[in-house]
């Protein structure tokens, strides 16, 4: 079963002459351990279905399931919970909070649910480990480069037992080294059950993902197909 | 691709034999690149005919000749690597002309044309980058050959990302653009 489902999802803002649709009769389905990416323009939609997907914002209409409960019918604590527990979100300028150091950075989502201070720092610099950041779990944001702030970023959406992981732009402003690792970070969280969309215009970016989706004003235009083996790339080359 | 300089260059670490040659040269490009025996050899003599290479035993051909580069052919190698391919004209791009095509035939949507390429362009890159996870690490030659090709693989979507929004604009505004015929005998001029 899909973890992360949008039904027939539809965004405008505005009303009468004035109405903007961002978004129309959008189908997305994934599954724990895929990654999708969402690519298109800017002004295409992208962020606007990553912020529904996230229960940061809600559709006109249609339905949005995760891990097959509905949205719309979930209280406001109960999402506060699910994006507290469930859903980690990078962002493209990182978000990482200025007085904070990278750990505390990470822990913070895990206090915030109620998990004990000093066991939270122990997860966080666990996540932090994870991806080669341990000797700079003390410092702060400021302190570090672009690339290790994504990685924070990165820490902190994957900590503790997230299980929908929702980027946008996630290599932001790095090099292709840096956003490269970053998409090797993400792919290794969907290899641990995390279901991933990552929201994209950039096309080797997306090309780590498993399915990729094009988004124009507003609407899924196609799909990649899943690719054949790498392996027939050297086999066409021989030929 | 130049397979004399590459010959060149893997000489350049010492005398070698010609079917050792083919095997490092497909190594070192990570396979991607197969090489017939046969161009091997007529490289080489083509290479000891100009003076930059010389064998063991000139009057003999087969594997068991062994061939060496001569200062000539390292002057040749080292002039070779410090010049840029000549990239001054735009090639005739097959892409290029069905985009420009696709605007004057009836009937046809170009932004459905567009799509249809950046789906198995982005397909194509789906696959390269599939083996950059799984060998990459290991791998140091491979991995540039495909992020080489990844990189010119996502400058046609680049330019077709950006083709559609221009022609998207254009129809916005259709006197503020410049027409295709316009642009394409500037083309034609410059060349």
């Amino acid at each position: 079963m899909s973890f992360l489902e949008l039904r027939r999802v539809s965004k405008s803002y505005g009303e009468g002459a004035t109405e903007v649709h961002a978004l129309a009769d959008i189908d997305l389905s994934v599954d724990r351990g895929s990654l999708v990416a969402v690519m298109g323009p800017s002004g295409s939609g992208k962020s606007t279905l990553l912020t529904i997907a996230g229960s940061l914002e809600k559709p006109t209409s249609g339905e949005v399931l995760i891990d097959g409960a509905s949205l719309e019918t979930m209280s406001h604590n109960d999402k506060a919970r699910l994006r507290r527990r469930t859903i980690g979100y990078v962002f493209q300028d990182f978000n990482l909070l200025a007085g904070l150091t990278a750990v505390e950075n990470v822990s913070l989502p895990l206090e915030l649910d109620g998990v004990q201070a000093r066991k939270a720092r122990v997860e966080g610099m666990s996540a932090l480990e994870e991806l080669g950041l341990a000797d700079r779990a003390t410092h702060y944001p400021d302190e570090l480069s672009g690339g290790e702030r994504q990685r924070v970023a990165i820490a902190r959406a994957v900590v503790g037992e997230r299980h929908l992981l929702l980027a946008d732009e996630p290599s932001g402003a790095l090099d292709s080294t840096n956003g490269e690792a970053v998409m090797r970070m993400i792919l290794a969280a969907c290899k641990q059950g995390v279901a991933a969309v990552v929201v994209t215009h950039d096309a080797q970016l997306a090309s780590w993902a498993d399915r990729v989706v094009f988004l124009r004003d507003g609407r899924v235009v196609d799909q990649t197909v899943p690719p054949p083996s790498p392996e027939s790339l050297l086999e066409r080359s021989k030929l | 691709m130049s397979v004399r300089h590459a010959l060149l260059a893997l000489l350049s670490e010492g005398p070698k034999y010609g079917l050792q040659l083919r095997h490092e040269f497909e190594s070192g490009t990570g396979e991607i690149w197969p090489l017939n025996i046969g161009q091997v050899y007529t490289t080489l003599q083509r290479l000891e005919r100009d003076g930059l290479i010389e064998s063991d035993e000139p009057e003999r051909e087969g594997p068991q000749n062994r061939f060496r580069i001569t200062e000539s052919g390292s002057a040749e190698l080292s002039a070779w690597l410090s010049t840029p391919p000549d990239m001054t004209s735009p090639p005739r791009d097959e892409l290029v002309i069905k985009v420009l095509s696709a605007l004057r035939v009836p009937g046809v949507n170009v932004h459905d044309v567009i799509q249809i390429h950046r789906r198995y362009l982005v397909e194509l890159m789906q696959q390269w980058t599939r083996l950059k996870e799984d060998e990459a690490d290991f791998d140091l030659q491979f991995a540039l050959v495909v992020d080489a090709e990844l990189f010119r693989l996502d400058a046609i979507v680049r330019w077709l990302d950006t083709a559609d929004g221009r022609l998207k604009r254009a129809a916005l505004e259709p006197h503020a653009q410049p027409t295709m015929p316009r642009l394409a005998r500037r083309l034609v001029v410059r060349r």
